[in-house]
């Protein structure tokens, strides 16, 4: 009998399954569940863009594509990117298509992190940074955003974190899953750190398209003297609603890209063809349906603050994503137990901030990409849950 | 498109708090709006759909009625139109583009009613030339809404 322990190499055992895994196994188990805890949009993918997909399968077109993605969807890519976010990149050689944002996280650090590298990461912060970083023997260095700094990374606290084996910052904002925005004022404090320093910024703008308020997304890039250190993940997933097509990309200096593509082309070969084609269609005539589904998030998302607010907690009103994450310390109860206790009593399930990091703890994540009624029926339970099984009478804000 | 109509029409047991939150404004303001859509008849009224083949004792029969008018000198469509629209058994009722004049829908709670009624109170009608009774034979679908069979939320928690 062969012996498994003996045969897997040390990090790939030693890297932590994901927490919010572990919770949802308990959920799976039960009926009538009702569940504010999933990542992606309830939205379908917009008609016309299926419909180009659609398309060019009943014409065949399901060839490899060129590694780096086709061209005229890179094209598209730099076009989208210039025309949002003011950024320029050359569609050749400073951007390239990856399956989903989540393959270029991988590919970006595969490319940067050295055994021994340190890599800064603010959490909480989604889950799967500091396990590709373990991977390559990298050290992880968490650092604690606060509520009161509205989970924004600040500068002092990067500062602080940084030493001579810093290689690398993850910058993920929007942010799951705290909602938290970095403005244009807040990213320039951090460049200021940086610059003249070789560390560089993975910045994982997944949710850009999904700010509110009016004040847009800025990528760290645009700031002064940032470019040529910053990667830029980004894909179709959540601003699309195209989860399951799997299609991300990158933009960055042409001598990264050059490596990533390298790393991309022998573990991936091109990403999916249909998925691209689609994707064409998406950044081409896609603007409408991204504006209408912003607006229904936006209302959903001062409907929930609001509901937690009455309930008498804690809670920001997040900038960006579709996540809110209220406090629930005045419960008395470890998120865990708050998560576990309303998914066992009252079949709401909603994730543990924890989940997300250390400092997530006292926290849980809320997804508002649901319909309001099916809003409405969670929260009922929720404040069921919090006024007679934990009997508080937290204090009305 | 008007944020407090679509979210209305959509989500007709919000409440004006509710409603308030979610429009960055005031509960009074939305009181006021309202009742400005209700007085200039934009919003017509409040209903449920509801599907009453589940309600036991409750089922009913609806047809869908073409009628070809012959439209009068005067009035055109409008008073013969009125007239058929005043009946209780009157669902709902549209003038058509097409093959016939008025799209009319008749409840009742047997198929005999509404054989009755079209034989008894439209058919006579002076300016009715013909009458054309469909009846249905199952709701898929009303007022946007799924009746049956509501489809299942295939996303996983994981992500």
């Amino acid at each position: 009998m062969i012996d498994y322990n003996s045969v897997f190499r040390d990090t790939a055992r030693e890297i932590k399954p994901s927490g919010i895994r572990k919770f949802f196994d308990i959920a799976a188990e039960m009926d009538d569940i009702i569940s504010l805890s999933v990542g992606e949009p309830d939205f379908l993918t917009p008609w016309h863009i299926r419909k180009a997909a659609i398309q060019t399968l009943e014409k065949g077109k399901t060839r490899y594509s060129a590694n780096k993605g086709m061209s005229e969807l890179c094209e598209e890519i730099t076009k989208y990117y210039s025309r949002r976010f003011s950024l320029e990149y050359d569609p050749v050689t400073e951007a390239m298509v990856t399956v989903g944002g989540s393959e270029a996280i991988d590919i970006a650090i595969r490319t940067l992190v050295n055994s021994g590298d340190e890599v800064i990461i603010p959490e909480p912060c989604f889950v799967c940074y500091s396990p590709i970083a373990q991977l390559m023997g990298g050290v992880c260095v968490p650092i604690e955003t606060r509520a009161e700094d509205d989970f924004k990374l600040t500068a002092e606290q990067l500062r602080a974190a940084i030493t001579p084996k810093t290689k690398l910052l993850i910058l993920p904002y929007p942010n799951n899953p705290t909602g938290a925005v970095m403005r244009a004022a807040d990213l320039e404090a951090v460049a200021e750190v940086l610059r003249g320093t070789d560390i560089m910024v993975l910045s994982d703008e997944i949710y850009a398209e999904l700010t509110y308020g009016g004040e847009q997304h800025v990528s760290i890039a645009s700031i002064d003297g940032m470019r040529e250190r910053t990667i830029v993940v980004n894909g179709f997933s959540k601003a699309y609603s195209m989860t399951g097509w799997r299609l991300g990309f990158v933009l960055a200096p042409s001598p990264v890209i050059e490596i990533m593509n390298k790393i991309h082309q022998y573990a991936i070969m091109c990403s999916p063809t249909t998925s691209q084609y689609a994707a064409i269609e998406a950044l081409r005539n896609g603007d409408e349906g991204v504006a209408d589904m912003r607006n229904d998030y936006d209302m959903r998302r001062k409907f929930i603050v609001n509901g937690f607010r009455e309930m008498g907690f804690e809670c920001m009103l997040p900038g960006g994503a579709f996540y809110v994450f209220p406090c629930i310390k005045s419960s008395g109860l470890s998120s865990a137990e708050f998560c576990t206790r309303l998914i066992l009593f009252h079949k709401v399930a909603i994730v543990p901030g924890d989940a997300f990091g250390a400092c997530g703890e006292g926290f849980v994540r809320v997804s508002y990409a649901y319909s309001l009624s099916h809003i409405t029926e969670a929260l009922t339970r929720i404040k069921r849950f919090v006024d007679d099984d934990l009997g508080l009478s937290l204090p009305q804000k | 498109m008007d944020k407090l109509l679509s979210l209305l029409s959509e989500n007709p047991r919000l409440t004006n708090s509710q409603l308030s939150v979610m429009l960055d404004t005031t509960e009074e303001e939305v009181e006021r709006r309202i009742a400005d859509f209700e007085k200039n008849s934009v919003i017509c009224g409040y209903s449920s759909v509801i599907n009453w083949d589940k309600v036991p004792g409750s089922e009913k029969v609806t047809a869908l009625i073409e009628l070809k008018v012959t439209p009068r000198r005067d009035s055109g469509y409008e008073a013969v139109a009125d007239e058929i629209l005043s009946f209780p058994e009157v669902e709902s009722m549209y003038l058509m583009s097409g093959g016939y004049d008025l799209a009319v829908y008749v409840t009742g709670k047997t198929f005999q009613d509404i054989a009755m009624f079209v034989a008894t109170r439209l058919a006579p009608i002076d300016s009715v030339i013909s009458t054309a009774t469909h009846f249905m034979l199952k709701k898929y679908k009303e007022n946007g809404v799924r009746l049956e069979g509501e489809t299942p939320d295939e996303r996983s928690p994981l992500f």
